[in-house]
């Protein structure tokens, strides 16, 4: 199970340091509370003899314990705060991001700097290096989190926002948008990609690639043409062709893809026609509008997207 | 000297002349300005919400029930938690905490009225009104779906076009002016009509935390109606204050919700210390420990609490140092909360506990407010902040504050004046009944979510992936939800049970301390005519045990110092 005790980078792993700390403590209180509570109850229940208990009210030495116990505990988890936060979080400088996320209304942008590459809501990272993620919105307040990871950021319009990770092992690491955004909140799930750094830099490279301008299938050729015709590439981008719309997801190597719509679906030609012919009734509130199309121009454009790798 | 009756301090304007006395039906209640009127108003419009929002929650929890549920879609849902949380905090709470307020500070206090009547009852129409007219949006065109929170730039016209949110800013404007005008009242009240002899140091532990309440209510709440009135100008008059297209800040409205978002969970959990610390001591039959202690940490999370709203925020990049400061002032909280605890058990030790229900409530109130104040601490720690803000694991906090603190303190107090006010006994036997329900569906419900959090479940969403545990643990959650449901309806039963056919209460069942078990149950149009002695915080207690008074033992306890009297 993934969690937020699964620590997958060297910052969560630090984290959880000071999470298994304050757990002890707080069950500890939580122990001594609940024994209090019980012991008095049982001790002092009314034997119904009528008479009237000392009427003790205060005592002093009794209140500077009460005062002093959790004042310790405060002190004590102050200062771990402060040295773990400046530990995993120090402040941005001038290093330059891995990638910079924009959130969107329900879908993520990925870029990757000094790259041409861009992609949407599968992110890939590379094992074993220090990376600055950078975050910013599109439009409402999202939120960057990944249990395993540690931290998470919120993104705002405007201002832009950063956390550190250092990923430990390759594998496939989820997340979710944590901030309220509107309808489709639930549905803008992340999907991190850590791999070796020689996986990390091919995927880069092959990233980095134009889609392939003419598809050697005939239906895929035909849908190239709708996708340019149509109203698709006023939104979506593809690399290498016309289409250079930045409203929605690119969709470049949208192939390659495990999953589509922010962890709604698996990434099969089924559900990218299901999709097409109508998104409100997959994804209620999503921002693409439906096309009246036919069943060929649908087919001829799924044929085109999943080709494109 | 013995025991004299001293005159009662009534406000110096006579009130309307209505024939309270002669019974003219619903006219004579919505007419009145009677506090005991409006105090049990106050109550039944926080009943009705609370059904309502119940079923909200109810709905909910049918559509998390399973992973990928279709019962409703996200337009309904994200609806139904917005209304539901901003029901259970303005038009339930808030008026819950008015209605034992209301009913009981001039009573405490040994006062025939509030200082302004008619204000009072203008308090609970507008209140009132705010609820129908944000439940009104319903019916014109969608409620507000923004959260109760309802953050900038999702609040404005362009991603929220439908007019939900402008119902949300009037009923909420509307709903604010009652609370701060009954705040206004309050202070007044309690610091010019208390009956002679009770000095501050003599007040009932309710009545200064309705006194520490009403002042954070008359600092937090303009914090909130600015920037609904902004947040109406930015919607209806294109005003940009939080457009970020336009050059306005989304962060601004979090600043200025905060700052009054925070000190409101201050403003409905003190109430309940208040009423928990009058209820620990009647059922221990000892004088509360460390009377000082307890109404000064209450001060003390007064002050602390308009300085802790940065806490809400962790998440938004303000900085480490900033982060650093409000992580230390939130922390700081958990010393006088720790204290208050502590202190009720104090009062417990040593005591002859009777486990009536208002007592059950009490004592379990001890260990569920713990957990949220301790999940409460874990929030304060920054790292652990960013880890679980706007999990799961922050309903479940939320929850075993708001229920487990603020609402099991209700209760208590329910249990506790409901023969006061109505004339007649709860049943015990369905007491015990309702709280072992609803004690076992609230932990059912929400201990499972601290786990869900944990597991990366993110909160307000109206459906989620078929991860391993989430199922399962939500259906628990689910079940849990239904169990206090249930007991809820058990609670109406008993209440119009009793009100009907209950048997009569004496007007001091309890053996009491304070000087609302002086007068009759329910008390006459006229609180009293006469005020028993006041010399100590216990009054009514030493009228009752002459020999053994607190006014006897001066200068051995602090709070029971005997006050120069001025008795004419
Ligand atoms: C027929 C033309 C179009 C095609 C074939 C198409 C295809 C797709 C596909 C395959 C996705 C899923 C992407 C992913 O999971 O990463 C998608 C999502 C999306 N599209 Fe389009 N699209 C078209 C037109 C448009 C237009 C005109 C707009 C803008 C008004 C638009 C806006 C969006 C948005 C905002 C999403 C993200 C939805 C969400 O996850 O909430 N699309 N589209
Ligand atoms: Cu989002």
């Amino acid at each position: 199970m993934r969690s937020i005790f699964s620590a997958a980078t060297q910052e969560a792993a630090r984290l959880n340091r000071l999470d298994t700390y304050f757990i002890v403590a707080a069950l500890a209180v939580l122990l001594l509370v609940t024994y209090l509570v019980v012991y008095t109850s049982l001790k002092f229940r009314d034997k119904g003899n009528g008479i009237e208990p000392k009427q003790e009210s205060t005592n002093l030495r009794l209140e500077m314990l009460m005062i002093g116990g959790p004042t310790v505990l405060v002190v004590g988890f102050f200062f771990l705060t402060i040295t773990t936060t400046s530990a995993i979080l120090p402040p941005a400088g001038t290093t330059t991001p891995v990638v910079l996320i924009t959130g969107h209304q329900w879908w993520w942008e990925f870029r990757y700097p000094g790259t041409n590459v861009q992609t949407a809501n599968e992110v890939h990272l590379p094992v074993g290096q220090r990376l600055l993620v950078v975050g910013t919105s599109a439009d409402v307040v999202h939120d960057w989190w990944v249990p395993s990871f540690g931290l998470k950021m919120d993104l705002i319009p405007g201002l832009r926002n950063h956390v550190w990770v250092t990923i430990k092992k390759p594998g496939i690491y989820e997340g979710a948008c944590s901030e309220f955004c509107g309808q489709q909140h639930a549905w803008m799930r992340i999907r991190v990609v850590a791999q070796m750094p020689a996986d990390y830099a091919r995927w880069l490279q092959a990233a980095a690639r134009p889609a392939v301008a003419a598809p050697s299938d005939s239906l895929a050729r035909v849908g190239g043409a709708l996708f340019a015709h149509y109203a698709c590439s006023s939104c979506h981008q593809v690399r290498g062709t016309l289409a250079a719309g930045q409203q929605g997801p690119d969709l470049t190597h949208f192939g390659s893809r495990s999953t589509m719509l922010a962890g709604l679906l698996p990434n099969t030609p089924q559900n990218v026609t299901r999709w097409l012919t109508d998104p409100q009734a997959v994804k209620p509130g999503a921002h693409m509008p439906r096309f009246i199309f036919g069943r060929d121009s649908i087919q001829a454009l799924t044929a085109y997207l999943t080709q494109l790798k | 000297m013995a025991a004299q009756p001293v005159l009662v301090p009534e406000p110096a304007e006579a009130l309307p002349d209505l024939d309270l006395g002669g019974d003219q039906g619903l006219l004579q209640w919505i007419s009145s300005v009677d506090h005991k009127q409006i105090g049990i108003m106050y109550l039944w419009v926080a009943l009705l919400f609370m059904l309502i929002g119940g079923v909200e929650v109810l709905l909910m929890r049918v559509q998390l029930a399973v992973p990928k549920n279709t019962f409703m879609g996200p337009e309904i849902y994200n609806q139904l938690f917005t209304m539901h949380g901003t029901t259970m905090i303005f038009f339930v709470a808030m008026p819950a905490i008015f209605g034992f307020a209301t009913y009981l500070v001039p009573l405490m206090i040994g006062a025939n009225e509030m200082a302004f009547p008619r204000l009072n009852a203008l308090s609970l129409w507008i209140t009132f009104f705010g609820g129908l007219l944000l439940y009104f949006s319903f019916l014109a065109g969608g409620a507000p779906d923004a959260g109760w929170f309802n953050y900038a730039p999702l609040n404005q016209y362009n991603y929220s076009f439908r007019p939900g949110i402008d119902y949300y800013c009037a009923g909420l404007l509307l709903a604010g002016i009652g609370t701060v005008s009954a705040a206004c009242n309050f202070v007044v009240t309690i610091l010019r009509y208390r009956v002679p002899g009770m000095g501050l140091k003599q007040l009932p532990v309710f009545v200064w935390m309705m006194l520490i309440d009403s002042f954070l209510i008359i600092f937090s709440f303009p914090a909130l109606n600015a920037a609904l009135a902004m947040l109406l100008l930015d919607r209806q008059l294109h005003a940009h204050f939080f457009d970020v297209q336009a050059g306005g800040s989304a962060l601004l409205w979090q600043h200025l919700f905060w700052l009054f978002g925070h000190p409101e969970v201050y403003i409905v959990i003190l109430p309940s210390f208040g009423i928990l610390s009058e209820v620990f001591a009647v059922f221990s039959r000892k004088p509360i420990f460390g009377y000082s202690f307890i109404v000064g940490s209450g001060i003390a999370i007064g002050l602390l609490a308009f300085g802790v709203w940065i806490h809400h925020m962790l998440a938004v990049g303000l900085g480490n140092v900033v982060n650093g400061f409000f992580s230390a002032s939130s922390m700081l909280i958990g010393i006088p909360t720790g204290i208050k605890i502590f202190n009720w058990l104090a009062t417990m030790h040593g005591g002859s506990l009777r486990f009536s229900t208002a007592m059950k409530f009490a004592v379990a109130f001890l260990v569920e407010f713990t957990i949220g104040g301790l999940s409460g601490i874990a929030f304060a720690i920054v790292p652990i902040d960013l880890q679980l803000t706007d999990t799961y694991f922050v309903v479940a906090h939320i929850h075993y504050v708001f229920i487990g603190g603020t609402l099991f303190g209700l209760l208590a107090g329910l249990f506790y004046w409901f023969p006061k006010m109505s004339g007649r006994q709860l049943s015990e036997r369905l007491g015990s009944w309702f709280f072992w329900l609803f004690v076992i569906g609230f932990n059912g419900t929400f201990l499972v979510q601290h786990v869900l959090g944990t597991l990366g479940m993110p909160r307000r969403v109206y459906t989620y992936p078929d991860l391993p545990g989430w199922g399962t643990l939500n259906m628990i959650s689910t079940i849990g939800g239904f169990l206090m449901g249930a007991a809820t309806l058990l609670l109406v039963y008993m209440v119009i049970k009793a009100i009907r056919s209950g048997p009569a209460a004496t007007s001091d069942p309890w053996d009491a301390f304070t000087l609302e078990w002086s007068t009759a149950s329910p008390p006459p149009l006229q609180n009293f005519d006469r005020v028993v002695p006041v010399r100590s915080a216990r009054p009514f207690r030493d009228l009752k045990r002459p020999g053994d008074a607190d006014w006897l033992k001066p200068g051995k306890k602090e709070g029971y110092h005997e006050r120069e009297q001025s008795v004419d």
